[in-house]
Formats: C-alpha cells, sequence, structure tokens
C-alpha cells in the first residue's frame, strides 16, 4: 500500500510538470508576441522591445521556464502587469472565496446527488425514480451560468430574499454566506444530477446482490438497508465520478463568479484577459489545473479508504 | 441488430432527433430568411413585447429577438460541427494509429491523451485569449482541443477489436498496408461508436460555446450568438426579464435533443447496454 501511495505521488508530480510544461508552451512559445498583445498594435518597435527586456521575454526559453517553475515552487509567480503588485499575493487574497464556493458546491452536491440517486434507486421503476431520472436529464442540459440567471430573476428580482451578485466580505460573515446562496446552488445543482444518475445505478446493481437481500430478511428495515449497506458498497463508482465533477465545479467556479460577481480567481482571470495580463493569466491556468489534478489524486487515495479490499491489490 | 436498427427507434431517439430538427431547420431558414435583419437596431421601438409583427419582441436596441434567435442557432450549430468535426479528426486518426502501431506508440499518444483529459475546454480556452485576443476561432479551436483524447479513446478502443478479426488477418496477407488496413477495414467498422459519441460531444460543443461566449471569449458582436444574448440581457433583469429566457431555452433543447439522441443511438447500437440501462 505504501508504494501504491509512493507510484501516485510520482504520478501526481510528473502530471503537475508536463500541465506546467503545456501552459508554458501555449503562452510562452506560440507565435504571438506579449508585448504586443500588452501595447496594442499602434505600439513602436523600441517600445515593445523595452517592454521584453523589462518582462525578461529576451531571455531563453527554457530558462524563462526554470525562473518560472523555481519562482512557483515559492508561491511566486512573478510581477502583474496590470495591477503593480506580486501575482502570488493576487491570487492568496481570491483564493479563499474561490476555495469555500467550490467545497460548498461540493457539499451541495453531495447531499442533493447521493440522496437523489438512493431515493430513485429504492423507488426503482416508480414516480420517485422517474421523477429523479426526468430532472437529471434536463439538469445535465442547463448551462450553469443561465440556471445562475433564473435563480437571480426568482430569488433576487421577484422576491428579493438574497442579493443578485456582489460579495461583501469575510468581516460579515452572515451577508457574506447569503451572498454564496445562489452561486452554490447554481454550481452545485447541474452536477447533483450527474452524481444523481451514478448513484442510482450503482445503487441498483449493489441492491439485486444477495447480502441486501440477507439484511432485508434478517428484519434491518428498508431506510437502515440502504444507507447503511447498500450506499457504502456502492462508493467506489461514485467516488470516480465525484473526483471528475471536482474537476467541474472548480472550473465551474470561473463561470459563476463572473455571473454573480464575487470577486475570486475566476473573476481575477477574466480581469487579467481584459488588461492583457499574461504572467497573471498563466499563473491562474495553472493554479486552476493544480487544483483538478490534486483533486483527482485525494480521490485516488480515497479509494484506499472506502475499500479496504484494495489495500492488498494495490501494490 | 440490423433488425432492431430497422424496426425500432427508441423513444428518446425520436425525440432527440424532432427537437434537432426544429433548431436544425431555423439554422437553415436563418441563413437566407429571418423576419427581420438581425442586427437592425430600431432604438424607438425596444423593450416591445410578443406581437404579430415582432413574435418574440424586441430587445434593448430595437432588434427582433426572434432573428437573432434563428441567427444565434445558426452559428452556435456551425461552431459545433466544426469544432467537433476537427477534433474527431485528429481524435480518430491518433486512436487508430495508435491502434494500428501498438507499443510504444501507442502508450505515447494515450499518455498524452491522459494529459489533454486534465485539460478543462474553458482554461484552454482562457490561455488562447489572453495569447491571441479572443474570437470565435480560439473558441472553436479550444472545443476542437477537447475533443480529440474523446476520440482517440473511442477509436482506439473499438479499432483494437476490429484489428483482431479475420478480415484483417486476411487483407494483411493479401499485403495491405496498416493505413490500407486502416483506412478501408477498420475505419468502416468503428463508425457506428463514432458516430454516436460524436452525437454527445456536440451537446457538450453546444454548451460550451455558449459559455465561453456568454464570458466574452467566444463570438464577438456583430455576430450573433445565444450565450451573448444572454450576457446582455443578464445587465437588464429588472427591465426585460424575458429576454434572459428565450435564449437559454434554445440552448437546453438543442443540448437536449443531441444528448436524447445520442443516448438513443447508443441503445440502438448496443443493445446490452440498453438492457443494463432498462434493468
Amino acid at each position: 500500500m505504501q508504494y501504491f501511495l509512493f507510484r501516485r505521488t510520482i504520478g501526481f508530480v510528473l502530471t503537475l510538470l508536463a500541465v506546467s510544461v503545456i501552459v508554458f508552451a501555449v503562452m510562452n512559445v506560440l507565435p504571438g508576441d506579449p508585448a504586443l498583445t500588452i501595447l496594442g498594435l499602434d505600439s513602436t518597435e523600441d517600445a515593445r522591445a523595452a517592454l521584453r527586456r523589462e518582462l525578461g521575454l529576451d531571455a531563453p526559453v527554457a530558462s524563462r521556464y526554470l525562473e518560472w517553475m523555481s519562482g512557483a515552487v515559492h508561491g511566486e509567480f512573478g510581477q502583474s502587469y496590470a495591477w503593480s503588485a506580486p501575482v502570488g499575493e493576487l491570487i492568496a487574497e481570491r483564493l479563499p472565496l474561490t476555495l469555500s464556493l467550490a467545497l460548498s458546491g461540493m457539499l451541495f452536491t453531495l447531499l442533493l446527488g447521493l440522496v437523489m440517486g438512493v431515493l430513485a434507486a429504492a423507488d426503482h421503476r416508480r414516480f420517485g425514480d422517474w421523477g429523479v431520472m426526468f430532472i437529471s436529464q434536463l439538469g445535465i442540459a442547463l448551462p450553469a451560468f443561465w440556471l445562475s440567471i433564473l435563480l437571480v430573476l426568482l430569488f433576487a428580482v421577484k422576491l428579493r430574499w438574497l442579493p443578485p451578485g456582489g460579495f461583501p466580505g469575510w468581516d460579515e460573515p452572515l451577508a457574506a454566506i447569503r451572498s454564496l446562496v445562489l452561486p452554490t446552488i447554481a454550481l452545485g445543482l447541474v452536477q447533483s444530477a450527474v452524481l444523481a444518475r451514478v448513484t442510482r445505478s450503482a445503487a441498483l446493481e449493489i441492491m439485486r446482490q444477495d447480502f441486501v437481500r440477507t439484511a432485508r430478511a434478517a428484519g434491518l428495515g428498508r431506510s437502515r438497508v440502504l444507507w447503511r449497506h447498500v450506499l457504502p458498497n456502492a462508493l467506489v463508482p461514485i467516488v470516480t465520478i465525484i473526483g471528475m465533477q471536482f474537476a467541474a465545479l472548480v472550473t465551474g467556479t470561473i463561470i459563476i463568479e463572473n455571473v454573480f460577481y464575487l470577486p475570486g480567481l475566476g473573476r481575477l482571470t477574466f480581469q487579467a484577459i481584459a488588461n492583457r495580463d499574461l504572467f497573471t493569466v498563466q499563473a491562474l491556468v495553472m493554479m486552476f489545473t493544480a487544483i483538478v489534478i490534486a483533486g483527482n489524486f485525494i480521490v485516488d487515495v480515497a479509494y484506499l479508504l472506502i475499500d479496504p479490499r484494495l489495500k492488498g491489490r494495490m501494490r | 441488430m440490423s433488425r432492431r436498427f430497422a424496426l425500432v427507434l427508441p423513444a428518446n431517439a425520436a425525440i432527440g432527433g424532432f427537437l434537432l430538427a426544429v433548431v436544425l431547420c431555423a439554422a437553415l431558414l436563418s441563413l437566407v430568411w429571418t423576419p427581420y435583419p438581425y442586427a437592425a437596431m430600431d432604438i424607438g421601438g425596444k423593450f416591445q413585447a410578443m406581437s404579430g409583427e415582432h413574435w418574440l419582441g424586441t430587445d434593448q436596441y430595437g432588434r427582433d429577438v426572434l432573428s437573432q434567435l434563428m441567427a444565434g442557432a445558426a452559428s452556435s450549430m456551425a461552431v459545433a460541427f466544426i469544432a467537433v468535426g476537427l477534433g474527431g479528426l485528429v481524435g480518430v486518426a491518433l486512436g487508430m494509429v495508435a491502434a494500428s502501431a501498438g507499443g510504444v506508440t501507442d502508450d505515447a499518444i494515450m499518455r498524452l491523451g491522459d494529459l489533454g483529459f486534465a485539460f478543462p475546454a474553458l482554461l484552454f480556452a482562457i490561455m488562447l485569449a489572453a495569447v491571441f485576443g479572443p474570437s470565435l476561432g480560439v473558441a472553436i479551436v479550444a472545443i476542437a482541443f477537447i475533443n480529440v483524447p474523446v476520440f482517440a479513446r473511442v477509436a482506439r478502443a473499438a479499432a483494437i477489436q476490429v484489428w483482431t478479426r479475420d478480415f484483417v488477418l486476411a487483407a494483411r496477407a493479401a499485403g495491405v498496408g496498416s493505413f490500407g488496413i486502416s483506412v478501408q477495414h477498420v475505419l468502416p467498422n468503428i463508425a457506428a461508436p463514432l458516430i454516436v459519441q460524436a452525437t454527445i460531444e456536440f451537446a457538450v460543443a453546444i454548451l460550451a460555446e455558449a459559455a465561453l461566449s456568454y464570458l466574452g471569449l467566444g463570438a464577438q458582436p456583430p455576430l450573433p450568438s445565444w450565450g451573448r444574448m444572454l450576457s446582455e440581457a443578464q445587465t437588464l433583469l429588472y427591465l426585460a426579464p424575458q429576454l434572459a429566457i428565450y435564449p437559454g431555452l434554445c440552448i437546453v433543447v438543442t443540448v437536449l435533443g443531441f444528448g436524447m439522441l445520442g443516448d438513443g443511438l447508443r441503445d440502438m447500437t448496443d443493445p446490452r447496454l440498453s438492457k443494463e440501462r432498462a434493468a
């Protein structure tokens, strides 16, 4: 098992390295002059050359990559051109909001998706099952940003229960949580539809097995069997999909933050694009990908916890 | 399989096909005719409600909403077809090379594919938009890019099975090279799963294009786009909430259409799967 953990960790680091090469290559080697992008078409060649020197773009690509990576390991991503501040600081200020949003979205997804999926399986081929399947089919086709707009329309414009967007800061915890309610639902609802489908089919698979019948025959109640015996045994495929959903949720925050004007990493990304701040974009893309890859790594390790049988096999 | 194919069209495929037919007809019609030119402004006639003249009313510049939706259908469909087509072409080629070559080439291609999976389309589009500036071309390339590993995987998995069949052995004995066998024998035999995958990927592409255009990374004005219509409507929610409804409905109907058609086609071409689903 230690060998398994060791191998996965190596794989995790290698994937991060490979992705960093891709990100760096796309942003630096592809035809296109960052100085031209920043200064615009009407800039003079002299001004562009001066900026390239200032940004360190006149050094060879390989040494620039090494410098970027060694900085990144220490949490330093260079100086932002647009904000005149260290990119690392910009990210550190906004990371808590993005992580809170991603985690609350994940929690919402898990609660709703697992409950709907298990209930659909329990009500197999009856009304509840069809209802869940229909809603989840619809949920998969629903763009998250349109769902957000509809939520704002209902809960902020018509009912005036919740704010339509913006974030007051953590100094006002209650207002902060209120402003994250709609973004969390918008982020998690579509994913919970996907999770409900997977949970349903995984639970149906387990419900057919003998030990479930034995448990029922031994006099255990329906819901106890469902939640204590069926769900834990259906977890392997469910955890697989949760890993993929974590990635979707993290990139989903980019869209949701822009819909609700939340000052997190996603909003920063678009401000950086609008300001042609290439270094900031590069750092942010790397950051998002790293979070996604880290999520997958955690899921890999989680298999060991949910299925002790794998411990012997995974070597 | 062929009997099922001929006799029974699953309900979801039929419904999906119908939804898509409606959207496709609107898209094709918009190429030759829309009720009004989609970009024609009429400031005096802004925010009109539904009427005989403007079936779905007008927007903040007095532009006819129905005309914009029709033109938006055309551009959404075009982006999806081009992006999935491009990504599919490259992906299928890579997958078939991996299947026919095997060994190190196979490993190298598929590990690269794994890396591609680690990259969400949105992040790729963001990088390209930062380097080249946002445009519809950037959106198309980004959506095509995420399709490459998907098609490579499906093509490789299906092609590997075909390579073990007797008629491939016969062709090889007859002196046909790997390339010839791939094109003449493997490709026709892996077409069914590829078409099913493509249908599902169209749904993904429509969603991705809408999201990118909404964020300003896709279609640029004056090119019509459902995603951009929504981002414009969002600033007018208190004034004209109806403008935020129609484009979203169009996206959902189209995505649902491709999704249901894809599910139905998969059930038809793979009866084993459909039995599992029904169980």
